[in-house]
């Protein structure tokens, strides 16, 4: 049925099933987005890992289609990125209908300059496939396939696994366990986890097809289409000619009768004309539920992804969520691992992403009330929002069909250094996503690709400061002249912004001072 | 009458002709259904909304709202 080829990865035995054993510092349960994406970027820091998975394939299914620009750029530092944006469609553009009649078009990224797009649509098995090879190239990482957890035993210095394999089960033992094992998360519930949160009723049908004629290159939504005329729309683009339509189908639907193709081919033939020739790659009715784990960081175990937080669809959050959390993670443990910080710089990647998820929750639960109104209030306003849209600009911002994902803002997290100096004009705060911008000579290299692999000390102006007194590890970015990036980040001579890892901003300033810089960053190591 | 402390939003006469006004607002709704009612208001709600555009004021209305209805 799908055009996409599975390939299954190769099953190795492992080596303590030949009596070798040996403490791992980080196992990592689940081979889908996150899980490979933690390994590569704990093996940029030099820390090893091994990563299962009980299955021996890529996501059966697109998944998530819609990669966000942050994660492009995590991806990027891994060589990864580039090859997604080859193969995936790149959307700025999307545009709203009512009935039969557009209302509005938007654009994500009104601003050039960027090195990746707001976003590409790319089906989840590709998008894992390049991890995947990658992760296999990688001698830091080894990747287990058909390996399943079924005990966790958590202990104060670290967790040993129960994992069987085809060839019998075996011991695993490691300092750090994190869970990147989905919403049904294995490792979850084997310890028993609560994962409160909010049960949504309504039914949605996903039927990817591959279209054999034109394709609409931008997101479309349609609220009361003709061809669906009680519910929504939503129209998305993907890699090899493939659609992703998602029908709202309300709450009382059967999923079983939705899913008949015939069922399905009479929408598409409604939606698509008479004319319109397609192949069926994949379909799934769904609904969808709001939740968040209490502790990301139990102990020596560490939940990451919808293993920690899941989402509805609506805003491309669940993946580039996962994604995030791991960026977040990654630089954090590798410290703690070679001891350059104290374990309760842990709390910070759960308070942090915890705030994050939270903010991701409520986006997400906004645009699912407009998408799926609850009461008949909610509905009158709704609807009196759609209907004064095409007349009055300002109705169409409320118009909430999924608030797409950016980066969300960590405001007074620990590790940060509150503004100083007040005068600035714009620009990323602590707890802000950095901002990428055309760099060099003639423009034609990118600010995010200058970033160190830990902290980036980041200066502006036409002199070099005395940045031999900083810490060690510490790269050094100075910017010159009056480019973009001198006006996103408001940098006058002088300015300076130190920058996490994970290309967060840690603290700035208007004048550069060592000693200043040097505490922010034992403040941000949680060696402060 | 509970205390309203005075804040943002106007509590004393703003219109010059009130009555007409008053009766505009009612008018506006004729023959309308209950249905259609709510979904005139909404509209008449968000487009004034916006144009206030103050969100104090706009918070303390929709409490205001809220709080006169408990009494009653």
């Amino acid at each position: 049925m799908s055009s996409y080829t599975y390939r299954h990865y190769e099953y190795r035995k492992p080596s303590e099933l030949d009596g070798r054993s040996a403490r791992r510092p980080v196992v990592i349960v689940g081979a889908g987005m996150a899980g490979p994406t933690l390994a590569l970027a704990l093996a940029k820091r030099g820390v090893p890992s091994v990563v299962l998975d009980e299955d021996d394939t890529v996501s059966l299914g697109s998944r998530s289609i819609c990669q966000a620009k942050h994660s492009l750029e995590t991806w990027d530092r891994f060589g990864v990125a580039s090859r997604m944006v080859e193969k995936g469609i790149t959307w700025e553009q999307g545009e709203l209908y009512l009935h039969d009649k557009p209302v509005f078009r938007f654009n994500l990224q009104p601003e050039p300059g960027h090195k990746f797009p707001a976003f590409v649509n790319l089906q989840q098995y590709y998008v894992e496939e390049y991890l995947f090879e990658r992760c296999l190239a990688e001698p830091l990482i080894e990747m287990r396939f058909r390996n399943k957890v079924v005990a966790v035993t958590p202990s104060e210095e670290g967790v040993t696994l129960e994992v069987e394999t085809p060839d019998g089960g075996y011991a695993l033992d490691a300092e750090w366990l994190v869970a990147c094992d989905g919403v049904r998360s294995t490792v979850r519930h084997l310890m028993d986890l609560p994962y409160p949160g909010e049960v949504f009723h309504d039914r949605f049908l996903i039927s990817d097809i591959r279209l054999l004629s034109e394709l609409p290159k931008e997101r479309r939504f349609w609220f009361y289409p003709p061809f669906h005329p009680t519910n929504s729309v939503l129209l998305h683009r993907q890699a090899d000619n493939v659609l992703r339509v998602d029908f709202q189908l309300g709450p009382d639907a059967d999923p079983e009768e939705e899913k008949k193709p015939e069922n399905i081919d009479r929408r598409l033939r409604q939606m698509f004309g008479p004319e319109a020739r397609w192949e069926h790659e994949w379909t799934s009715v769904y609904t969808f539920t709001c939740r968040m784990m209490e502790r990301f960081v139990q102990g020596r175990v560490i939940f990451a992804g919808d293993a920690a937080h899941v989402v509805s669809p609506f805003g491309a959050r669940g993946g580039n969520g996962a994604i995030a959390d791991v960026d977040n993670l990654a630089w954090k443990l590798a410290m703690v691992l070679r001891d350059a910080a104290p374990a309760s710089l842990l709390d910070s990647y759960c308070s942090e992403r915890r705030a994050a998820a939270q903010e991701n929750i409520l986006n997400s639960t906004r645009s699912t009330d407009f998408i799926t109104p609850k009461s008949a209030a909610s509905r009158a306003f709704r609807d009196a929002t759609l209907s004064l849209a095409r007349d009055f600009p300002f109705a169409r911002a409320l118009i909430n069909s999924g608030r797409l994902s950016v980066p969300t803002a960590q405001p007074g997290s620990p590790l940060d250094t509150p503004d100083g100096d007040a005068d600035w004009l714009r620009g990323p705060g602590p707890g802000r996503a950095m901002l990428d911008a055309p760099v060099g000579r003639d423009g034609s290299g990118w600010l995010l690709d200058r970033l160190g692999p830990d902290f980036t000390v980041l200066t502006f102006g036409d002199t070099d400061m005395p940045t031999g007194d900083l810490p060690s590890g510490v790269t050094c970015v100075r910017i010159a002249g009056d480019g973009l990036a001198r006006q996103r980040y408001d940098g006058r001579p002088g300015t300076t912004y130190l920058i996490r890892p994970d290309r967060y901003v840690a603290a700035r300033w208007r004048r550069f001072d060592a000693a200043a810089i040097a505490a922010s960053v034992r403040r941000a190591t949680g060696n402060g | 009458m509970a205390e309203i402390t005075t804040g943002a939003l106007r509590r004393t006469l703003n219109l010059a002709r009130p009555d007409d006004v008053y009766n505009a607002i009612v008018d506006a709704h004729r023959g309308l259904s209950d249905e259609q009612c709510r979904a005139f208001d909404a509209r008449l709600i968000l487009l004034l909304a916006n144009h206030v555009g103050d969100e104090a004021v706009l918070h303390e209305a929709l409490r205001a709202a809220r709080e006169t209805m408990e009494e009653t």
